[in-house]
């Protein structure tokens, strides 16, 4: 398993806070992973919320893509460089090396080929930034062992026929799937269902258990670069 | 059968006045010093082009975006038309406090080379003959009409565009513009278009043209020397067009099979129907402005169109290390320019690393809904227009 450095970095994020106002803490922590002024394509983008904090407090090139014609018309209409698109199919029209940064939050379980987008994210960009929702966090497992229904929290909140969220994954499986494709992980993080980072000297068990929600900062391994 | 309601001659007569001396325009003339070259491989000397301006050019002159106009629209973008009296094509989206605000920038349309409205074209007068071109004009391009419009922006000393905007062929303009002028476009708005021209689309031209050319007062093109005008023809060519700009939800949330001023049907070829009459009209309106032969030109420069074939079959080329940002619009019920076309211009915008945005707007209104009410198109024009006035430090 590649080493990791897993960076809090707390007090960024607090500073990038107050200038944002509100953002969501996951968008936080994205943004402080990435280059102030970098090329970012954020696939997924939803009404633009992270690409315009990027763009406000990191002063970055943003793009995106995202599925829903509302979101993109929402974007478009912000003045971001947002277009319609499906991040399973249309990824493999970016050419290589074409940005610094290409980010997926919260997106990755909604995909139809979750290793195949990735693998087109380290293609398209230097960097990837993945946020997800943990599967494996002691109320998803809890929900599942005791009460027998598929999980619902406040970050998973459909039902399991109408949810958009296809591979659900663990913060170890996706640690695996990383290793699998030679994806070296610079940094990443997890927070707990209060939005707090947990301690980085914790063991992966307990990032695993106790993360609601985790972000990984990934680069190719030198092996893997073309 | 349709009838025109002014005379041909009447009519014609107008036309040559308008082709000469636009009313409510400014010309540009250009000498023999200055020729067009066109993509015919021959060169137009000497032309003029007819345009209109809105707004006051700031003292930087970095707030000039230029409107291109569709296939049968000219340069009277908002304001009244000076041949039919009625308000401009584009007052949906260009005027004060709109998304194209005049009082923010200052906005150009020009009439494009091979229209009947002012800019040279077959209608004006030959300079070698005394008499009107005809089918001796040359054929225009898409390029041309551009190349053009920029010796107009030398004219006027403007160096760099804040923007460029136009739906249909409109839209091709503003393609041509990023790839012919990329330093010279900060932003582009191609709306309801394409890189080319499908087959379908020519097939289209091709029966309004042959509607022009099977009337007989058309002549050979020769109607303005020879006397008559081919008002049925082209009226048949517009009806047909027409239809194309619509969609099939449109028509008949408009007019369904309902009956035009009777109860039943008359068992004749009267306009029974709504639709049908509503079509004529369109047809018998259109030849009042619209110089037959500019229609063959114009749908010719429409159906020679292909970006990509001008840069080695790769479209992307055409946009390499573009610095505008482009704006990509279409809409759900246009058959005549529909959404796969604008997939394919932006995907060759990301191939070309471009910053691009692309919006698709849910309507039932067909091709034709960039020219009417629709409030997300002029969301998205008004943030995308902002986002880029920022950047280009516009107040």
């Amino acid at each position: 398993m590649a080493s990791v450095s897993r960076d809090i970095a707390a007090n960024q994020v607090d500073r990038a806070h107050e200038r944002a106002g509100n953002a969501r803490v996951d968008l936080l922590f994205i943004a402080q992973m990435v280059e102030p002024g970098a090329k970012v394509l954020d696939v997924g983008c939803g009404d633009g919320e992270l690409l315009r904090l990027l763009v406000e407090t990191r002063g970055v090139d943003g793009r995106g893509i995202e599925l829903s014609r509302e979101g993109v018309n929402e974007c478009v209409a912000k003045g971001l460089a947002v277009i319609q698109g499906d991040a399973d199919t249309d990824l493999a029209d970016y050419p290589d090396d074409a940005f610094d940064y290409v980010i997926l939050s919260q997106t990755l379980q909604a995909t139809r080929r979750p290793r195949e987008v990735l693998e087109h994210m380290l293609r398209i960009g230097r960097h990837a930034v993945v946020s997800f929702p943990n599967f494996g966090h002691w109320q998803v497992r809890l929900q599942l062992l005791f009460l027998g229904h598929m999980p619902r929290t406040e970050i998973l909140p459909y039902s399991w026929y109408d949810t958009p969220n296809v591979h659900h994954c663990t913060i170890k499986d996706f640690r695996q799937l990383c290793g699998e494709i030679g994806v070296k992980m610079e940094r990443s993080v997890a927070f707990n269902a209060w939005g707090s980072p947990l301690r980085f000297s914790a063991p992966w068990w307990f990032w695993n258990l106790f993360g609601e929600q985790a972000v990984f900062l990934l680069s190719r391994r030198q092996a893997a670069s073309r | 059968m349709v009838e025109a309601t002014t005379s041909p001659s009447r009519s014609a007569g107008r036309r040559v006045r308008e082709a000469d001396e636009p009313r409510e325009s400014l010309i540009a003339r250009f000498g023999a010093d200055k020729p067009l070259q066109l993509d015919a491989g021959v060169s137009l000397s000497p032309f003029q082009i007819a345009y209109r301006t809105y707004g006051t050019l700031n003292a930087a002159r970095t707030n000039a975006v230029l409107v291109c106009h569709a296939l049968t629209g000219d340069q009277h973008v908002v304001g009244r038309h000076p041949v039919t009296g009625k308000q401009g094509w584009w007052e949906t989206l260009v005027g004060p406090g709109k998304p194209i605000d005049t009082e923010r920038y200052f906005i150009i349309c020009p009439n494009v080379v091979g229209a009947c409205m002012g800019t040279t074209g077959p209608s004006s007068i030959n300079p070698k003959t005394g008499q009107p071109w005809a089918l001796d004009f040359p054929v225009i391009t898409i390029r041309d009409m551009v190349r053009a419009q920029a010796m107009l922006l030398d004219h006027l000393g403007i160096d760099s565009l804040f923007a460029v905007a136009g739906g249909s062929m409109g839209g091709m303009q503003v393609l041509q513009w990023c790839a012919s002028y990329p330093q010279r476009v900060f932003a582009a708005l191609p709306i309801a278009c394409a890189t080319r021209h499908s087959a379908q689309n020519i097939a289209f031209h091709e029966v309004g043209r042959q509607a022009i050319m099977a009337d007989p007062e058309w002549k050979g093109g020769r109607y303005e020397t020879e006397g008559g005008n081919p008002t049925r023809g082209l009226a048949v060519a517009r009806m047909g067009a027409h239809i194309t700009y619509l969609s099939d939800a449109a028509l008949h949330r408009k007019f369904g099979r309902k009956f035009q001023d009777r109860a039943n049907p008359t068992f004749s070829f009267d306009a029974d129907f709504e639709v049908e009459s509503y079509l004529r009209h369109q047809g018998i309106s259109f030849v009042e402005r619209f110089d037959a032969n500019s229609y063959l030109y114009l749908t010719r420069a429409m159906d020679y169109f292909d970006l990509a074939a001008d840069y080695g079959g790769v479209l992307s080329n055409a946009f390499k290390d573009t610095p505008t940002r482009i704006c990509v619009i279409s809409f759900t019920s246009d058959w005549l320019f529909p959404t796969s076309e604008s997939r394919a211009i932006v995907h060759a915008l990301n191939a070309a690393g471009a910053r691009v945005s692309f919006a698709e707007i849910v309507t039932d209104k067909g091709h034709d809904a960039f020219l009417l009410e629709e409030p997300e198109l002029f969301g998205i024009v008004r943030g995308f227009l902002d986002g880029a006035g920022r950047a280009r430090g516009l107040a």
